[in-house]
């Protein structure tokens, strides 16, 4: 027999264990039950609908270019995942494997920008996409996203980095092998469950992002998915929507879940990696 | 990394040899691309921004701008005098503390829920991660929605249980807006707390446990003395990442309560001035002011961070 006080924590577990999984799932849920309403249904609390419609879901791709935002958000979110991975192997072997003056500095000065306020440099950042000819560009996003996910792939990518095993790196050097070859032929598919997680998470902080997306975007056909969805709107302030808005939100959001929920793993270790360990 | 010359930086054996030095040079050059990417992109538009909170820049032309000094900053009319700022920084902060601190709190009592051995366990995991998997403007709306005061399934609810009398106006009453902001921000952030002190707590030795079991010490005291103890530091890095993420929220207020003054935190004052009055010089100087007000407690931060991986 288990000892009591197992027992009584067991106790509290199953009382919580309820209250935890509504919290987490019922909004969501309950996003999902609205976008199915029509009419009337939608203005009543129940929470399955009394008959299921498709007609949110068909209005918002008829009442703006939604299917356009929505590509736009795997573009701009798929080219910043590409660079910065890109840009950040490179960066996080050497930061992570080789020894040399200035390495606590940058990796410090990487984290420095990783946690820095956006919003600080909105008109420095203006300027410079002004300058450049993209403004109202989908450009100018993959730009200004690399702010926030390049210091953070580095940052995770170092980690892993210096897991890998000295004499891999001396043999393959040992034979002539470049130091790209290392990176990319070596390292990378060793690497790879850290470089999916890093990967997803910085898709994922691409594909959220807001404030630059509604700033340094104008047209309704330029917009990312989370712009669109803030600024759906209705005859007036005072009647949104709401079924077109639960719709989209549940487009854009299941695909995220599921492939969280197919790598939760690799997340997990990934959002250690970028903070536990700093 | 402080020392004066080259050579100090190395292991025993003095000079460099040909290896090392190549070795090095090709790890500044790997480093390069993400520098210049960096210096571009963050470096250059923060000095810019610096200097156009120096100048009366309109958005709509920023070349026609003449050079005002401080005034900014600490003239009649600059940030420092507009009690809309001073509300603004009021409100981050106490958005900051009180987000944070619950997050801690509940994301201490999922994490525990999460490391308890049970079959239950991946699908409390995966149900955890749901809100976190949610982007903060999809969440806003969501939460818009369920709060709505005629229509909303909370108020609903609430007055079904006999917990209220009439429906509340959780967004638009300025009393309510701000708790409102704060425990919406706690749904979707607390999965991200859990999972890193969750990390922690996987960290504690096992025979810890083992050893307090077989001394017959309650459950209870073995949290407070041995679990917190060792979980600690990772808690307060998770604390510290996640202030400086609330210190910067923009989404979920400018989504939910875009206009409320109750609400407003320091991003969004920074880009109402910038783009929707256009005023880019005064705009620029409320930015400067939060970025060395987060750089600040950045610095705290590193600094405290240092003493500690020293101490060790």
């Amino acid at each position: 027999m288990l000892p009591k006080r197992l027992q009584a924590t067991d106790l509290a577990y199953y009382l919580l264990l309820p209250l935890v999984l509504a919290f987490s799932l019922y909004p969501f849920a309950y996003a999902i039950a609205t976008s199915f309403k029509q009419g009337s249904a939608l203005f009543s609390s129940d929470f399955w609908p009394k008959s299921w419609s498709a007609a949110n879901y068909v209005a918002v791709f008829a009442e703006q270019p939604f299917g356009q935002n929505l590509l736009n958000s795997v573009l701009v979110a798929g080219g910043v995942v590409l660079l910065s991975l890109t840009v950040s192997l490179l960066a996080a072997y050497a930061l992570g494997r080789v020894q040399f003056r200035g390495r606590g500095v940058l990796m410090m000065t990487i984290l420095g920008v990783s946690m820095f306020p956006q919003v600080a440099i909105l008109s420095g950042l203006f300027e410079l996409i002004s300058w450049l000819g993209l403004y109202d560009s989908l450009w100018a996003l993959v730009l200004s996203d690399l702010i926030f996910t390049l210091p953070f792939t580095v940052w995770v990518l170092v980690t892993f980095m210096r897991e890998l095993p000295r004499e891999l790196e001396e043999a393959a050097l040992m034979d002539g092998a470049g130091v790209l070859t290392v990176i990319f032929r070596i390292f990378l598919p060793l690497l790879w469950p850290a470089v999916a997680a890093t990967s997803l998470l910085a898709f994922i902080a691409a594909w959220n992002e807001f404030l630059f997306a509604l700033t340094f975007t104008l047209s309704g056909e330029q917009r990312t998915v989370p712009v669109a969805i803030a600024l759906i709107s209705g005859a007036s302030s005072y009647e949104l929507p709401w079924g077109n808005i639960m719709a989209a939100s549940v487009i854009v959001t299941v695909p995220l879940i599921v492939l969280v929920l197919i790598f939760q793993r690799q997340i997990v270790s990934g959002l250690t990696a970028g903070a536990v360990k700093g | 990394m402080s020392s004066p010359t080259l050579t100090a930086t190395l292991p025993a054996g003095g000079a460099l040899s040909s290896l090392q030095r190549s070795r090095q040079r090709m790890a500044w050059l790997l480093v390069l691309p993400s520098l210049l990417v960096l210096l571009a992109i963050a470096g250059l538009p923060l000095a810019r921004t610096f200097f156009l909170s120096l100048t009366d820049a309109q958005l709509s032309d920023l070349s026609a701008r003449q050079f005002v000094g401080l005034a900014n900053y600490i003239g009649d009319a600059g940030v420092l005098a507009d009690p809309q700022w001073w509300q603004a920084v009021r409100n981050t902060l106490w958005f900051a503390l009180l987000s944070v601190s619950l997050e801690t709190v509940f994301g201490l009592g999922v994490a525990l829920m999460l490391n308890h051995p049970s079959p239950l366990k991946a699908l409390l995991r995966a149900a955890v991660l749901v809100p976190w998997a949610i982007p903060t403007v999809v969440s806003a709306k969501m939460w818009t929605w369920m709060l709505h005061d005629q229509f909303g399934v909370i108020n609903a609810m609430l007055l079904s249980a006999g917990l209220i009398d009439a429906p509340l106006a959780w967004t638009a009453d300025p009393d309510l807006a701000f708790t409102t902001i704060v425990l919406v921000d706690v749904w979707k952030t607390t999965p991200f707390m859990a999972l890193l002190i969750l990390a922690a707590l996987q960290m504690v030795p096992g025979d810890c446990y083992e050893a307090a079991r077989v001394d017959g010490v309650p459950t209870w005291s073995v949290f407070v003395n041995i679990t917190l103890p060792l979980i600690t530091p990772a808690v307060l890095v998770a604390m510290i990442f996640r202030t400086l993420d609330a210190l910067r929220v923009f989404d979920l207020i400018y989504v939910m309560t875009s206009n409320s003054r109750t609400t407003k935190s320091m991003s969004v004052y920074v880009r109402e001035q910038l783009i929707d009055f256009q005023l880019a010089g005064y705009g620029s100087a409320a930015a400067t002011l939060l970025f060395l007000l987060i750089a600040l407690i950045t610095l705290c931060y590193m600094a405290l961070a240092r003493r500690r991986m020293e101490g060790h």
